[in-house]
């Protein structure tokens, strides 16, 4: 379900006023319930990128918008700037869009008066369709402000399927089992890569003084053990709920609420604040549903320090991932929530390594994982098709850094010759 | 002298007064500004010192909060310990097995039970920095956490203790003995029946110093007897029988006590003709098949004098935890099992039962974990109750089975002994397990 779609329904409305608000209430009631809906989830970044096909709902979303657009401006009326300022500012409106603690019901209380003021409005909308499509999508998630061309990283339709199970985190057996045992394997690929980084470590705190930040951190999964190994983690997440969730859990533990600090805000709106402070950067099961991956893996590189290692772990865009990581994991066995993930932006290591490179970040491993569906267990393998990880370094841009550089590289190859003793070591502190 | 036996349920503290299934529904809501320990022991007795030793000597507890409950005060003591083999035979017939290592190895250890504790208690002031220990502090009640965090309610498990005071706990470690609190609170199924026996131990002085270091171990119809050396000049004694017989031994005056121990060990009385003469057919049949170096059969030490006050007795029992591990709790020792001492096990099995918890705490801090998370908990159960059934069956049959005089029973244990004496890899085996 999207703005697209919704556009869409509006064509169907006839005439009068009265119709029109019941047709209106009920489309916006379908945004609000509509959760495990498996249609492909378009949104209007994909739409305004995509073809002329795309371009005919959009002529459509055109004659449609006039409404929608009144409906902008009903907003504005309703705050009272009036009917003069036709156009609707985004950062101004977004508190008292969302009128209800739930984020996402967004209410159109169209009034029939409004729409005597249509031959004014038209003129208008066609120029500002666009825009102000646009800027209805920022009504609603008001931390996904535009970010430099390309637009932001965060999928509005991800965070609503994220947003029904925000309480359920951190229920070991529950929904989320398979993430929590993925810990087994990520926090000693997190752990190993990064003592190799320094010299000596201090036993029982072996990531102490080391900053690392978990971006799309969810219910703090991931950023709890990291904490209890001794650094100090920021977690990031763009679902509110999630991060109320992890605070809530982590508060408990006094030690855990020193080190942690989780922030509900995008990548993006932390890249100028955080610049180049992060010794390692965490993006754990994030990639497959972040919008534009390009922008990501820039943000990336920008708060990380010279040298900094970057781990990724995602998913394969390849057909065993469409057949056991959606139609089996999903649809069948309902080992993941259905909605979860899109095959469309499943990531293929070849993809990934390419972007990271190009954007600065060398590649030191990439190592696949599986995941046994009856012992609830995750495994390292030689496999990438379906789960895996990597893990790449910032190249040291100040001279000094140079040979450090060439140190990395030697230890690629030793990590690459040592992948297969991972899975044993691995398999070994599972056990 | 208190010489008491490296026996399991000896050093535990004192058995609780048995309460009700406690407050296994009392939830805690609210924050508290209790302190938030890691891991708390609870019964400082054999286990459990040593399991709070082993914790705060890994590398990966060093900067975690360990505590120690012992409701007893804190004890002293000084001796030595020493290294023996093991010999074991029958009443009702010549059948007797010998498990001796040749080889420089130590098979085993005797230790007594003082000993033991007072080089824990060392090795936890050692690390005190991390190993807070709590004496003549006893837990009252215990409040579990729900099964995943609800709002606001603390995810930790309450103890109260004796005094009223409280604290939280990320893993509660039950380690209080055969009649464990913990396990109680927990609502954990126990499967246990009483043998209906007593062991009676006692320190003996032998009639003259020899070079002690054989441990004797008479099958009697009445139950098993056994002479365990700690010194050239001292056993220990562990006698299981009738609780009649216990009690009148406990009773009866040292020269008649001592004149039955001895009697325990040397008479004849239970031989019948028949099962002798299969006996030594047998004998001579593994004899020819195996011509193996015949030593000379040592005989077991006879006693002269029993150390007054050192006799006591206790009831034996066998008993088995459904579940070791619950989320944030993990039964260790006599608290998850309980058993016959005729193998002289039980201590061991807890120590055991250590060696595979702290293995997988251990694992589980370096990678991060929540230390009361039952992925690696049940990991530990896994472990460890398939090396305990296997050992807690097999001693529970040795006892039945010799505590019978019923002729065909004789006879099919007086060959299994002989057969087993003499396939060394079979007795290599059981060493292995049983030292292990």
């Amino acid at each position: 379900m999207s703005l697209g779609d919704i556009c869409y329904k509006y064509e169907v409305i006839t005439a009068t006023g009265d119709q029109k608000l019941d047709h209106v209430e009920r489309s916006s009631s379908m945004i609000d319930g509509d959760f495990g809906h498996e249609s492909r989830n378009l949104c209007v970044g994909d739409l305004l990128r995509e073809g002329p096909e795309r371009r005919g709902i959009l002529s459509v979303a055109v004659r449609g918008g006039r409404k929608l657009i009144s409906s902008g401006s009903r907003f504005s009326a309703v705050l009272g700037s009036g009917f003069r300022d036709a156009r609707p500012d985004c950062p101004r409106l977004t508190k008292s869009a969302v009128c209800s603690e739930n984020q996402l019901s967004w209410t159109l209380p169209i009034k029939p008066w409004v729409f005597s003021e249509y031959k004014i409005m038209w003129f208008k909308s066609c120029r500002m369709t666009f825009a102000c499509l646009n800027r209805m999508k920022s009504y609603r998630y008001p931390w996904t402000r535009p970010y430099s061309t390309s637009g932001t990283t965060v999928d509005s339709s991800e965070v609503k399927t994220f947003l029904a199970l925000a309480h359920r985190w951190w229920d070991e057996q529950g929904v989320y089992a398979p993430l929590h045992s993925m810990n087994d394997l990520r926090v000693p690929f997190i752990r190993d890569n990064l003592l190799k980084t320094v010299a000596n470590h201090q036993p029982g705190k072996p990531l102490s003084g080391m900053k690392i930040l978990d971006v799309g951190c969810g219910g703090g999964l991931l950023t709890e053990p990291l904490g209890r190994l001794g650094a100090s983690v920021i977690g990031i997440d763009p679902v509110d709920e999630n991060i109320k969730t992890a605070q809530r859990h982590k508060s408990f533990d006094p030690v855990l609420d020193k080190r942690i600090e989780y922030r509900a805000c995008s990548l993006e709106e932390i890249v100028e604040e955080t610049a180049e402070t992060f010794d390692a950067v965490v993006a754990s099961e994030v990639v497959e549903h972040v919008i534009d991956l390009e922008t990501f893996v820039q943000c990336c590189f920008q708060v990380l320090k010279p040298s900094g290692s970057l781990f990724i772990t995602t998913i394969n865009k390849t057909q065993l991932s469409y057949a056991l990581g959606i139609v089996f994991a999903e649809q069948i066995a309902g080992i993941v929530p259905k909605g979860t993930h899109t095959w469309e932006k499943f990531v293929s290591p070849e993809k990934l390594e390419s972007i990271l490179e190009s954007n600065g970040l060398s590649v030191q491993t990439v190592a696949g994982m599986l995941y046994n569906p009856f012992s609830g267990y995750w495994h390292w393998s030689e496999n990438t098709s379906l789960n895996y990880a990597a893990y790449a370094v910032k190249s040291g841009v100040q001279e000094h850094q140079v040979p450090a550089e060439f140190v990395l590289k030697e230890e690629a190859e030793e990590l690459q010759a040592t992948a297969s003793t991972n899975p044993a070591v691995h398999e070994e502190l599972k056990k | 002298m208190a010489a008491r036996l490296a026996v399991s349920w000896l050093g535990a503290a004192p058995a609780a007064p048995r309460r009700g299934p406690l407050l296994s529904c009392r939830r805690w809501s609210g924050a508290s500004a209790d302190t938030v320990y890691d891991v708390v022991v609870s019964g400082g007795g054999l286990v459990g010192a040593a399991m709070a030793c082993a914790l705060g000597y890994d590398i990966h507890f060093c900067d975690k909060k360990i505590l120690l409950l012992e409701a007893g005060p804190k004890k002293v003591l000084e001796k030595l310990p020493e290294t023996y083999s093991n010999r074991v035979w029958d009443a009702c017939s010549e059948a007797l097995i010998m498990f001796d290592k040749d080889n420089l190895d130590d098979m085993g250890y005797i230790v007594e039970n003082d000993v033991i504790m007072h080089a824990l208690t060392k090795q936890l002031e050692a690390v005190s920095d991390r190993v807070t220990v709590l004496y003549r502090s006893k837990a009252v009640s215990y409040t579990w956490p729900y099964p995943f965090p609800m709002a606001d309610s603390s995810p930790w498990v309450h103890i109260t203790l004796g005094d009223g005071s409280t604290l939280q706990t990320k893993l509660l470690i039950g380690a209080d003995g055969h009649n464990s609190g913990v396990r109680q609170a927990a609502g954990i199924q126990n499967v246990s029946w009483n043998y209906d026996q007593s062991a009676v131990v006692a320190t003996l002085h032998l009639s003259e110093a020899t070079e002690n270091n054989v441990a004797w171990q008479r099958f009697l119809p009445s139950g098993p007897i056994a002479l365990l050396p700690l010194s050239d000049t001292l056993s220990s004694l562990v006698w299981s029988t009738s609780h009649e017989h216990a009690a009148e031994l406990v009773s009866m005056d040292e020269e008649k006590f001592v004149d039955a121990i001895n009697s325990a060990f040397w008479s004849d009385a239970n031989h019948t003709d028949f099962i002798d003469s299969a006996g030594t057919m047998l004998h001579y049949a593994v004899a020819f098949l195996k011509p193996t170096k015949v030593s000379a059969r040592q005989l077991p030490p006879s006693v002269a004098r029993v150390d007054a006050k050192s006799r006591v007795l206790f009831p034996l029992g066998l008993g088995h935890a459904a579940e070791y591990v619950r989320p944030r709790m993990a039964l260790i020792g006599d608290a998850a099992h309980r058993v016959h001492p005729l193998a002289g096990q039980g201590v061991n099995m807890g120590f055991g039962d250590i060696c595979s918890l702290v293995h997988h705490l251990s694992t589980a801090a370096f990678n991060g974990k929540d230390l009361g998370s039952m992925s690696h908990l049940t990991g530990y159960e896994t472990d460890r109750q398939r090396h305990n059934t296997a050992l807690l069956a097999a001693t529970d049959l040795l006892k039945r089975l010799y505590s019978t005089r019923a002729t065909p029973l004789v006879l099919l244990r007086t060959w299994g002994l002989q057969a087993t004496n003499a396939v060394s890899p079979l007795k290599e085996q059981i060493m292995a397990f049983a030292s292990k």
